[in-house]
């Protein structure tokens, strides 16, 4: 690893300060920084620290819940308001990583985490995300656990967040600041998909930083689940992950909310199936129907055929779950 | 045998780990620890390529960064003197730094010297080189037609050659078992210091210190006894540190460069490339059988990977030629050149493999034949060796299959695939048999009672973790009557008196013999100092103390008897599984497993316990997950790290049953012990495949069973 220069936060202001100049990176956690520090795929000059800021709370708001962006993972998973109003995001927290990561990870940190292509992470082989223009690995490669939705002929690589589902499902708004000062944006559009800029995740710009998330208050507490299928039973990434939140009222659905993981390039939420889901009952029939319309447009490569089949009976399943069926 | 005793053991009882509380509390020191004075580290550079040879490599960027003591390649490489002489055989062991050829991908091209391991890291990554790229093969798939015969490999005949053809019931399947990574928890490492010219010590991980010894004093001839090897702690090996390799080579010619000790630890990618594995393998199984089940033919084939530079085998058909009484049994075992690097066994090597299409492949017999598998293998139990006709020295595996049947509750196995479910979970479940060579060789145990009544035991055998110490400590305490804490074992070290290396699960078969022979003789001696036949009522302490003895010490050697050879040895188990698959995304959990092994007497419950739980663990992550993924067209892996390359974790292994039979093998050894981890391992994901395929009717019949499998 090369060297590089160490400086501790000590205001947002500062931040921005430091970010401003070229090389100079925001460590939270270090999970995920410090990985693709020594893996060579970047080289910063100089790290500012941000652990020491005051954004760890976790606070109810007139009408959501605030979560500050130095919240661990691990904490916010029990915390008890998070559990309370938000239960889905708590599954989708401890269905990701291992417990020593969830200690650490942070929930900047995990927003802004990068996709765990294998091609991205080796400085060997060709990837548009890590070196533009040198193609993309994994499209002709060993694709078993990438997109099926919104990728692009740049880059098929997926975001690998659980966290993040479900957020997106819970219509979470990311809180950033900068030069301009503080502004929201809906979680749906913090992410980006690969288009021709692989190398871009999302739309914070370069010299912005998280401050947290909000999440509105909703009425899927008691009907939420969180199915993540993965290779073995803990610490493995999603093949396919689902976050559902339903609204019920005796057996019918007021609203739906459903995102899934492992399959775009961003939390990929199912609007086409929420619509149809509204107003309907809960029934295994409607929700194999609603798995189908979430299906429209996806597309396999060689090694992740199985999504095709797999997504849609994880979100049946999900489905299931969530609404008491199982 | 006189020494046979009967032993009381059950997974409870017994001896906790002597060892146990030093490797809890972090004070079990291990070969990359030993941070002597003005150590510095080594870090190789590895091959970008795949095949060809280097043209230039520039390593002026890595000289010249901070902290670096000096950069080899094969430009500049002292020469290892015992590389020079012409080879004696077409193909060996792959020389590093000798050449400018690469044999495969991650081949390191270069060893950087730094006076910290983040300085030398970094500098690795500063090397420039430059290759001419030659055509590669890495998929053993698309190859298995370029199979060739080992050398001195013949196929093996028993009665007709493809019988099975002619039978009534018959199946005739393919099985894949992708790449397996060892893995240990611990990383290759090696310190090595030279004291003088022709002198050196090594702290190294490894399995064997008298083999290292050997191949070190080999490579740089030098008299063994100069080679001193030090390895009081192994983190785990599994067949990875049976052998030299290469990165330890290139330690001792720095450190002997430099005149300074290097420490060379593998990062966990190197040691997908620098250690060995379990070589990926292509089978075809042919059964055939009367409608009562009797076998009528056992076609087993098998293709197993090596490299390019070396043949490496291992007795994958075997199995099939000792498992069942069959008249007729036939094998073929061929040999797939890759541009990949040299597999090393790996638990259970051969028959691990092999157990996967012989116990799938009974399962599919049952199926066709519509019978219990249990019922299968009884009416095809071999009652003297299939191979050579000879008695078995000992032989109960009927039992465990009763054991185990009754254990994982088999009478509520329903035959009819996909019929029984719990909370919407299919359940299934499945079983498979493992058998391993029970072996005994040659250790010298050196047994020193001192004034105070406590016993020292020294041999240079290193523990892997299976408790051979602990092992030790059972057998001294039981034929001594000394306290197990008046014990204390010194081993991983050359310079005590010599035993094997520890691998083919013969360690507490041969040193605990020699334990037990060196304990019998001190007993003897102290009979005659105190006159009487059992010492009388004087302890072992008044018995010297009354002779003015500050201690009394024998050195013995021991050995397998000749009559052992009209016998023929193995140890048996069968592992029962009873898995939850889910009906629609395909997941597999493991809700039960039940393990029993027919290994002689257990000398050591506890670590014998740990064992067989260990070896259900690899054979379930074979089964369920492990998989080294090359991209065929870089011939480079792409999973060769641990958020990757997935083995089980705590949540995948629910609570394991481990039962033995324990009775004694009146001919192996004074203990009547038979080795275990090897088939603690054989025959477990057999049974996980059987499971599943109960639970869904899908046969999987390429490992490892993932969800996208079952869906
Ligand atoms: C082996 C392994 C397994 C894992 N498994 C899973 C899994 O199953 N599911 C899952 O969801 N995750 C998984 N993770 C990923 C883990 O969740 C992330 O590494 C973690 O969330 C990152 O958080 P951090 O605070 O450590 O981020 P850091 O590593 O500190 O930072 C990550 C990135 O975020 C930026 N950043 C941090 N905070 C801010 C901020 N406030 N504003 C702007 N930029 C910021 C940093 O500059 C950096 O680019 C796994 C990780 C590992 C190593």
């Amino acid at each position: 690893m090369k060297q590089f220069q160490y400086t501790k936060a000590t205001s947002p202001q500062g931040v921005l300060e430091a970010i401003s100049k070229p090389g100079t990176k925001i460590i939270a956690g270090g999970t995920n920084l410090v990985d693709h520090m020594k893996h060579g795929l970047i080289a910063p000059d100089k790290l500012v620290d941000i652990n020491h800021l005051p954004l760890k709370g976790i606070t109810p708001t007139k009408s959501g819940l605030h979560i500050g962006t130095l919240a661990l993972n691990s904490v916010v998973s029990e915390n008890a308001l998070v559990l309370q109003k938000q239960p889905l995001l708590s599954m989708a927290l401890k269905a990701g990583a291992s417990p020593q990561l969830r200690n650490m990870a942070t929930v900047g940190g995990n927003i802004m985490q990068r996709t765990r292509c294998t091609y991205f992470y080796d400085t060997i082989m060709p990837c548009n995300k890590r070196e533009p223009g040198t193609g993309c690995g994994a499209m002709e490669g060993y694709n078993r656990m990438h997109a099926i939705f919104g990728a692009s002929g740049q880059c098929i690589a997926v975001h690998p967040s659980d966290m993040c589902v479900a957020l997106a499902a819970l219509d979470a708004q990311v809180i950033i600041t900068g030069k301009k000062g503080e502004k929201r944006m809906p979680f749906t559009d913090f992410h980006r998909l690969p288009d021709d800029h692989p190398e871009l995740d999302n739309h914070l710009a370069k010299d912005e930083m998280i401050l947290g998330v909000e999440i509105p208050d909703n009425n899927f507490a008691k009907n939420s689940y969180y199915l993540k299928v993965r290779d073995r039973q803990s610490y493995a990434f999603a093949l396919v992950s689902v976050a559902v939140g339903l609204d019920l009222s005796g057996g019918t659905i007021r609203s739906a909310r459903l995102a899934m993981g492992g399959v775009a390039h961003k939390p990929w939420r199912l609007f086409e199936a929420e619509k149809f889901l509204a107003g309907k009952t809960a029934t295994e029939d409607n929700f194999k129907q609603a798995a189908q319309l979430a299906m429209q447009g996806a597309k396999a490569y060689e090694y992740n055929a199985f999504k095709l089949k797999l997504a849609p009976a994880a979100i049946t399943e999900a489905l299931k779950h969530a609404s008491g069926i199982v | 045998m006189e020494n046979i005793k009967k032993r009381k053991a059950s997974a409870t009882e017994g001896l906790d780990r002597v060892d146990g509380r030093l490797k809890v509390t972090g004070k079990a020191k291990y070969s990359a620890e030993y941070n002597t004075k003005g150590l510095v580290y080594g870090v190789l550079a590895g091959s970008t390529i795949t095949s060809g040879t280097i043209k230039t490599i520039d390593a002026k960027a890595a000289e010249n960064a901070p902290g670096v003591l000096a950069v080899y390649t094969y430009l500049n490489s002292p020469k290892i003197p015992g590389y020079q002489d012409p080879p004696t055989q077409p193909k060996g062991p792959f020389r590093i730094f000798d050449d400018n050829k690469i044999y495969f991908n991650g081949q390191p091209v270069a060893l950087v010297v730094a006076d910290t391991f983040e300085r030398a890291q970094y500098a690795a990554t500063l090397i420039k080189v430059a290759y001419d790229k030659a055509s590669f093969q890495t998929d053993l798939k698309s190859n298995i037609s370029a199979g060739v015969s080992p050398r001195n490999g013949k196929d093996y005949v028993k009665g007709q050659e493809d019988a099975y053809k002619t039978a009534p019931v018959k199946i005739e399947q393919e099985y894949i078992l992708p790449t397996d990574v060892h893995n240990p928890m611990e990383l290759h490492t090696i310190i090595a210091n030279w004291d003088g010219d022709d002198k050196l010590t090594v702290w190294d991980k490894t399995q064997g210190v008298l083999g290292t010894q050997r191949s070190i004093a080999q490579a740089f001839k030098l008299d063994p006894k100069n080679v001193h090897v030090i390895s009081p702690f192994v983190g785990g090996a599994f067949g990875a540190a049976l052998r030299t390799w290469q990165h330890e080579i290139a330690a001792v010619m720095a450190a002997k460069a430099l005149k300074k000790p290097v420490k060379l630890v593998l990062s966990r990618a190197e040691m997908f490339t620098a250690v060995g594995y379990r070589p990926y393998t292509w089978q075809k199984m042919g059964l055939g059988a009367t409608p009562d089940g009797k076998l009528v033919g056992i076609t087993h084939e098998a293709s197993g990977q090596t490299s390019m530079y070396e043949d490496f085998t291992e007795g994958t058909v075997n199995i099939s030629q000792l498992m069942y009484a069959c008249p007729n049994v036939n094998t073929r075992y061929r040999l797939v050149s890759l541009n990949v690097n040299t597999p090393t066994p790996m638990r259970g090597p051969g028959e691990a493999t092999g157990a996967i299409a012989l116990e799938c492949g009974m399962d599919e017999l049952a199926y066709a034949l519509n019978m219990d598998p249990i019922d299968l293998r009884v009416v095809n139990h071999a009652d003297t060796d299939p191979q050579t006709g000879k008695p078995y020295s000992s032989k109960f595996l009927k039992d465990a299959y009763q054991l185990g049947a009754d254990a994982i509750g088999w009478k509520n196995r329903n035959r009819k695939p996909a019929s029984v479910t719990e909370n919407g979970w299919l359940v299934g479940y499945g079983m498979g048999t493992g058998m391993f060579g029970a072996y005994r060789g040659a250790a010298t145990v050196l047994a020193r009672l001192l004034a105070d009544g406590t016993l020292d035991l020294e041999t240079a055998v290193t523990d892997i973790g299976p408790g051979t110490g602990t092992a030790m400590t059972n057998i001294a305490s039981e034929v001594m009557g000394v306290a197990a804490d008046k014990i204390s074992v010194k081993i991983g070290d050359s310079a005590l008196p010599p035993s094997p290396t520890q691998g083919g699960s013969s360690v507490t078969s041969t040193v605990g013999s020699a334990v037990n022979d060196a304990c019998v003789q001190l007993k003897e001696k102290l009979k005659e100092l105190s006159g009487t036949a059992e010492g009388g009522n004087l302890s072992y302490a008044q018995i010297l103390q009354a002779h003015n003895l500050p201690q009394l010490e024998v050195t013995v050697t021991s050995k397998s008897s000749p009559e052992a050879a009209k016998y023929a040895m193995y140890s048996w188990s069968v592992h029962f599984m009873k898995v939850l698959v889910h009906p629609t995304t395909g997941v597999v959990k493991v809700d039960k497993a039940v393990s029993v092994a027919d290994c002689g007497t257990i000398v050591s419950p506890k670590t014998a316990r740990s064992q067989i739980i260990g070896g259900t663990i690899m054979g379930t992550g074979m089964g369920l997950m492990e998989e080294a993924v090359i991209d065929h067209r870089y011939g480079r892996l792409v999973n060769n790290d641990f958020a990757n390359y997935h083995v089980p974790i705590q949540a995948d292994i629910p609570q394991l049953e481990a039962l033995f039979v324990n009775k004694p093998d009146p001919y192996i050894n004074p203990m009547g012990a038979k080795g275990m981890g090897e088939i603690a391992t054989i025959g477990v994901a057999a049974a996980l495949a059987n499971a599943v395929f109960n639970a869904t009717g899908k046969r999987v019949r390429d490992l490892p069973i993932t969800p996208d499998k079952l869906i």
